[in-house]
């Protein structure tokens, strides 16, 4: 008996120690949200067009037109960290021809007009949230936020916060390219 | 303390309970009103630290405001609502951690902890005890006997 006692401090050591290990991790972010969309069907949604802008709207629908994944972005003019992702997104679409929908979050449609001709537009589809339903049905919590969505429909992957620096732009490409070689083994078992 | 600087820190601390609920958000029915308020106190603003929608002034806590408002009016239960934000937001927008085996660990740690605890002061504190009642063994009687026998003839250790 007296010798279980004489290990506890180190048991509790180890213990306490772990968590301190764990809790120091720089890899760790204390405010990653988790998210219950991965892996799951896209949200049901659908969405006008923003008013005055030539880009038909968006609904969940058009995610499942089978050429592959598509991104969906949420972004706003109001949106400061968006106006930064603009060019991340912009260059995706040109180099890659990758597919690129917007969701327009809680914005004035003559703002989002305006922010679209300033900088130019790489959406295929833009669906104008004015309520932010939308927003709750992809269970956002913020805006910008990036999902990609299989060919299928199914939500693969969830970027929260601006896609800005080559850290979470090669994050990001990696995660479309693992969603594009998931895709093809999906199209090929069908 | 001045009874100024007094006011202000009460209006200070009033402001810090003012309702988030703004008023274009409040049912006509007391009965539903009342038990939206009772279910925005169940759910975390994502976008907050720990705090429920009921009383955070962030726009998604608004939006989720009136989705359970508008859920109630339709007819849903409480169950129903809070089943309808977690599905969408997780387990992460309850405030209290669900009953099931992944936070078994969470729920049973306390009693756990008490336990343990409470055997380990329970060994410590019978060993104690035990030690007292058993007295001097008998060579350390035969010390001390040597050591007074020492003492009474006048040479001091």
């Amino acid at each position: 008996m007296i010798r279980v006692f004489a290990l506890a401090p180190l048991i509790i050591a180890v213990v306490v120690g772990g968590f301190f290990l764990w809790g120091l991790d720089p890899d760790r972010d204390p405010n990653a949200l988790p998210s219950t969309l991965i892996s799951q069907p896209a949200p049901e949604f659908s969405l006008d067009a923003v008013a005055g802008l030539e880009t038909p709207g968006l609904a969940r629908a058009d995610l499942v037109q089978g050429q592959g994944p598509v991104v969906v972005n949420v972004f706003a003019s109001w949106c400061v960290p968006c106006r930064a992702e603009h060019a991340v997104l912009t260059r995706l679409v040109e180099d890659e021809n990758q597919t690129l929908y917007g969701i327009n979050y809680k914005d004035k449609p003559e703002d989002a007009t305006r922010w679209l001709a300033e900088l130019g537009n790489p959406y295929a589809r833009i669906g104008s949230d004015l309520s932010g339903r939308a927003g709750i049905e992809w269970g956002l919590a913020g805006v910008p936020e990036t999902f990609i969505v299989g060919g299928d429909g199914t939500v693969l992957y969830r970027y929260v916060g601006p896609i800005v620096g080559e850290k979470a732009v090669g994050i990001f490409r990696d995660a479309l390219e693992a969603a594009r070689v998931w895709d093809k083994e999906q199209g090929q078992g069908s | 303390m001045s009874n100024l600087l007094r006011i202000c820190l009460i209006a200070i601390l009033l402001a810090g309970q003012a309702f988030a609920v703004e008023p274009d958000e409040i049912l006509d029915d007391p009965v539903l009103e009342a038990r939206a308020r009772d279910i925005s106190k169940q759910l975390r603003c994502v976008v907050c630290q720990n705090q429920d929608i009921d009383s955070s002034n962030a726009g998604v806590a608004r939006d989720l405001r009136l989705l359970v408002r508008e859920r109630l009016q339709e007819g849903d239960t409480d169950a129903d609502v809070i089943e309808y934000v977690r599905a969408r937001y997780g387990d992460y927008v309850l405030m209290s951690p669900p009953w099931k085996p992944a936070t078994y660990v969470l729920w049973f740690a306390p009693f756990g902890f008490a336990g343990l605890s409470l055997i380990a002061f329970m060994v410590v504190f019978r060993r104690g005890r035990s030690k007292a009642e058993q007295g001097l063994s008998d060579v350390e009687e035969a010390e001390v006997e040597a050591i007074t026998a020492a003492w009474r003839k006048g040479d001091t250790p």
